[in-house]
């Protein structure tokens, strides 16, 4: 068989099980108050690393670029929130950045 | 004679009425019980639409993201040397963004199968703690959908739905998550096909907009609360300290960051507090 198909399977199995086994796991048990309040918080804590240290090679070349752009999309959030148009002001940000 | 008749005329008929008055009530009946079954069953399918619409529009931000990756993802796969239907297969099957292109780098390197096999677990194993956050939330009486949505959870769709205002119903998260997919795969075969990305400028600016999606994602709450903004960025400064001096599997800083900084999180947080999260 062609080695590309194998690593293919292989890695789909390696993505998908750790996707799938807590709905296996968790589902139709209530955990407990802290287990409850660790899983409630994650959205919190993995959005902090998924942001900390990335933004800083947002933009691979130019570091300032992603950073400004970053900043910009706070403070959109901080004044309009909304998720559409600070994301465009970032992208427009950090092209003009890129540009200059 | 006459009344006898009469009787057996009463005693024919009479059953008859009474059956017919019986269908009748009947009728009414299963229509009194019906109607409003039908219109709970129609409102159901409406809202069925309505929240797999939903999910897709709250998919938007990702396809924007994803399409300039996945372009990426698409050009790589052609130089490293890959066909298109191997290139679609990564995209649609393994379907994992930043370990498909580490799957590029490998198989250039020529990396054996296992290493690569047991890096991406690795690098993906992420998502047994977000999966295991969202399963929770998720409102569905079919068990039958689950492993379908499973498939689907990628850091974006998970972010998305985690702080998304809707229900979490499965309509809404197969609309999410179809986007999101739909837009990595044309991505990468845009990519392999056309062989050529946006302009530079235009593909390298693009590359902040999954951040600024995350960044509008996690403010609102972090405004509200001291207590979270702080969990936040102490998150994003434990995944940067580990990734910058510890010798760890690419992808374990943020396992790192995410089990001490949420283990922490559940002692400062009181009862109260945590209803809000």
């Amino acid at each position: 068989m062609n080695r590309i198909y194998l690593i293919i399977a292989g890695m789909a199995a390696a993505t998908y099980i750790p996707r799938l086994l807590p709905f296996t796991l968790l589902k139709n048990r209530s955990p407990s108050k802290y287990l409850d309040r660790f899983l409630k918080l994650i959205p919190y804590t993995a959005l902090g690393a998924l942001i900390l240290p990335g933004i800083f090679t947002a933009v691979p070349d130019m570091p300032i670029a992603g950073i400004t752009g970053g900043a910009v999309a706070l403070a959109i959030c901080f004044v309009r929130g909304g998720t559409i148009l600070p994301i465009f002001g970032a992208i427009l940000t950090s092209y003009i950045i890129i540009a200059l | 004679m006459a009344i006898t008749e009469f009787e057996q005329a009463n005693s024919i008929a009479c059953p008859l009425i009474q059956c017919l008055s019986f269908c009748h009530a009947l009728k009414i009946n299963t229509i009194a019980e019906q109607e409003p079954f039908m219109d709970d069953s129609l409102q159901s399918n409406i809202k069925k639409k309505s929240a797999f619409k939903t999910g897709i529009k709250a998919g938007l931000p990702i396809v924007i993201g994803y399409f300039p990756i996945a372009l990426a993802f698409g050009i790589l796969s052609k130089t490293t040397g890959i066909t298109l239907l191997e290139s679609i297969m990564f995209s649609s099957i393994v379907y994992a963004g930043a370990s498909q292109f580490m799957a590029l780098t490998m198989i250039a390197m020529a990396t054996g199968t296992l290493g690569i096999v047991l890096t991406t677990f690795l690098v993906n194993f992420r998502h047994f703690l977000m999966s295991a956050s969202i399963s929770g939330k998720i409102k569905s009486k079919k068990i039958s959908i689950l492993p379908l949505i499973a498939f689907g959870i990628t850091d974006e769709t998970f972010s998305v739905a985690s702080f998304s205002k809707e229900r979490l119903v499965p309509g809404f998260m197969i609309g999410l998550e179809l986007a999101a997919y739909l837009s990595w795969n044309t991505g990468t075969a845009a990519g392999y096909l056309l062989g050529s990305t946006l302009p530079e400028s235009i593909q390298a600016s693009m590359g902040i907009a999954l951040y600024a999606m995350f960044i509008a994602l996690v403010t609102p709450m972090a405004k509200k609360s001291l207590k979270i903004a702080s969990l936040v960025i102490l998150s994003g400064i434990v995944n940067s300290l580990v990734e910058r001096f510890a010798s760890v599997p690419r992808g374990w800083g943020i396992i790192i960051a995410i089990m001490s900084v949420s283990i922490l999180g559940v002692f400062i947080f009181n009862d109260e507090e945590a209803k809000e999260l």
